[in-house]
């Protein structure tokens, strides 16, 4: 066994495992940590499969931002966990049927009977000076320049659909304008009151 | 690639919509409230501005710019058009309705602009990724569209359900595409096309992503048994929205089709005809059966839209150019339809009261003789009576499976028709032999009367000269 074989099984029993502990734990805390855990063996496996790039901004967005977000929703829901547990062992045996069908079907078709290395070889291994960052680059704003295009579309109508739904006036929040707290004048705040003097 | 500015030139009714919903999102801010009426304004002008861009810069010839990613043809430009057309139809008739309800904002154009931009991308799409994220653009304003009444929980129910089963059906459509792209090694139309033609090529792999293709293509039609999301998303969102999503995006899914199985999967027609045989008798069945038992008028409407599915379906699966023809012709014949029918659903609602139920047809009349004649001609369509246009769009789906010796599926056809036949036929009856249960005259203003009256009497105009749309169908797949 080859250094980076012993890296690819190291990485990808951790992967396994995490994901097992992601839909096993019954904190959803610790399920969004596992779900960390497991993006970052799937980012080393892309490592050793030369992908730095894709590798790189695996952690950057769904480690640094996708799941630190996920991580405030999931402490700021209050979720219900019995309801969510509830029918679970009902239900278990047949969502056990059904994975392991669709499992055994999938390695049928992906598997090496298909995809295997002498279907699909190995791409060539790049000399040192190759950089995936900048190949990447050169392709998404020539080749792919229509479809990045629409994709910046798609994020607006997302920005315009996320605000058009949830910003809305409430009359009864308290707020406070500062253009008019400098512009106040003494009149504004200050009533001087005559009156006698008692005795 | 090399870049040269005349690539720009077949994509100008692309850029032409982006730039106006842009614009239109920036001058809605400045607007007042009641001045809200510029942004509706000024969508409809974009509308009828992008007819004409396109008409202006229509290629004599099939162009395919890019590097691939963009295919401008005959089909393209006449399926664009008759978005055009279509969606201005629809905000037009839902201008008072959201007036009414304190919906009018700029937003419902801005979104509507963008989804019309969404399906011009599915409509001239050349690879998969192209096709995928005009669907991704068209289905991300409808979600968000049907959401719009924030304040409704059926709305917000609708929108929930339309998003968790539209993200599963862009999982599955994706995950077929990367199967596809395993076995061909590219997601070009073309190389496809070239990779299928390869006597080396994987055909297991081949099949099982087709089957995930023709799932995710279903669940977007709404055909049985991917359908469940299409009646309640017609009865939970605001008239308004349905009128939009319930005609134009029926255009677009037959492009979607036309796109995926013709121009790229076409060599495994033998594969996928069957799938849609099965798909298509189901919604045909099930459409029509169900659509008898509902009472409540947008329900119907769903149910009958899955039953008009199955006919396009059929026209698809017949793997000819006729067919191609037939499902076009009904595609568009369907859209004009649907329009007309949720339009009168709106005529009839008014501020605080929706007109959802099927007595809120009786008498119709008494009060309106003009519209019940109007929504007798759509129903009369929708059943396939002539000489409406309805008639002759079923007859060339027929005809156009008689052709390729499947006339055991056209009389399937017939035979569920028939029985469809009698809930079209119902709202008939409804409207001119019972009393009204509330005699209030309809409002409406000028434009929703005339734009409604030549919807209905479209119906028939369109029924005694069909030659011209179908010519002009066949030219444009030709």
């Amino acid at each position: 066994m080859t250094f980076e074989k012993f890296v690819f099984y190291v990485f990808a029993a951790i992967l396994v495992f995490a994901a097992t502990m992601v839909i096993t734990r019954r904190n959803p805390v610790h399920s969004a940590l596992f779900l960390v855990l497991a993006f970052f063996s799937s980012a080393g496996i892309w490592l050793l499969a030369e992908a730095e790039f894709l590798a790189i901004v695996l952690i950057l967005v769904y480690v640094g931002a996708v799941m630190v977000l996920f991580l405030f929703v999931v402490m700021m829901l209050d979720i219900d966990l019995a309801t969510l547990k509830a029918g679970f062992i009902k239900h278990m045996p047949v969502g056990v049927l059904v994975a392991l069908v669709m499992a055994i079907e999938m390695f049928m078709v992906v598997g090496p009977a298909n995809f295997g290395l002498e279907k699909v070889p190995a791409p060539a291994a790049q000399g040192a000076g190759y950089n995936n960052t900048e190949e990447l680059g050169s392709v998404l704003y020539t080749v792919y320049m229509y479809p990045f295009e629409i994709a910046a579309v798609i994020l607006l109508v997302g920005i315009i659909a996320a605000i058009g739904l949830t910003m809305r006036k409430r009359p009864e929040t308290k707020f406070q304008d500062p253009s008019v707290q400098v512009r106040v004048k003494k009149a504004d705040r200050l009533r001087v009151i005559k009156m006698d003097a008692e005795d | 690639m090399q870049f040269d500015t005349s690539m720009l030139i077949p994509v100008l009714p692309e850029i032409f919509i982006l730039t106006a919903a842009c614009v239109i999102l920036v001058v809605d801010l400045f607007l007042k409230e009641e001045q809200r009426v510029i942004s509706y304004g000024m969508t409809q002008i974009s509308l009828l501005l992008a007819i004409v861009v396109t008409l202006m810069t229509a290629p004599a010839e099939t162009r395919i710019v890019f590097d691939g990613s963009v295919i401008r043809d005959g089909m393209s430009d006449l399926l664009k058009i008759a978005i055009y057309i279509i969606s201005a139809g629809a905000f037009l008739y839902s201008k008072d309705y959201l007036k009414d309800r304190d919906l009018f904002k700029g937003e419902y154009y801005v979104l509507g602009l963008f989804a019309v931009l969404g399906m011009m991308v599915m409509v001239s799409a050349n690879t998969f990724l192209t096709v995928y994220l005009g669907l991704e653009l068209l289905a991300l304003s409808l979600y968000a569209l049907v959401a719009f009444d924030r304040d409704s929980a059926n709305s917000s129910e609708a929108a929930m359900k339309y998003f968790v089963l539209g993200a599963l059906a862009s999982g599955m459509l994706l995950y077929g595409i990367s199967m596809i792209y395993g076995a061909t090694g590219s997601i070009g139309f073309q190389a496809i096309g070239e990779g299928l033609a390869n006597p080396d090529v994987n055909k297991m792999v081949l099949v099982f992503g087709l089957v995930f293709v023709v799932i995710g293509l279903a669940f977007k039609f709404g055909a049985v048994p991917f359908h469940m999301w299409v009646p309640d998303v017609y009865q939970g969102a605001p008239t308004a929205v349905v009128t939009f999503l319930g005609s134009t995006p029926k255009i677009a899914a037959f492009a979607l089709a036309m796109r995926m199985l013709v121009d790229g999967l076409g060599g495994l027609h033998a594969d996928w005809q069957y799938m849609l045989v099965i798909l298509a008798i189901l919604s045909m069945g099930l459409g029509n059966v169900f659509a008898i038992a509902q009472g409540n008028i947008k329900r119907m409407l769903a149910y009958s839209t899955i039953s008009h599915v199955g006919f396009i379906l059929v026209g698809i699966l017949a793997g000819t150019t006729k067919g191609y023809t037939a499902a076009m012709f009904y595609s568009i014949v369907y859209a004009v339809m649907a329009l007309g029918a949720f339009g009168i659903v709106i005529l009839l609602s008014r501020r605080g009261f929706e007109a959802e139920n099927l007595e809120d047809f009786k008498g119709l009349n008494e009060r309106s003789p003009w519209f019940a004649a109007m929504m007798l001609l759509v129903m009369f369509s929708m059943a396939g009576v002539p000489p409406t246009v309805g008639f002759f769009a079923k007859m060339f789906i027929l005809e156009s499976v008689v052709s390729i010796d499947m006339t055991w599926l056209a009389l399937v056809g017939v035979f569920f028709s028939i029985i469809g036949a009698f809930y079209y036929l119902r709202i008939v009856k409804l409207m001119y032999f019972d009393k009204p249960v509330d005699a209030s005259p309809l409002e409406a203003g000028i434009d929703t009367r005339i734009a409604l009256s030549v919807n209905g009497l479209s119906m028939l105009a369109l029924g005694m000269f069909p030659a011209g749309l179908l010519s002009l169908c066949s030219a444009a797949l030709s």
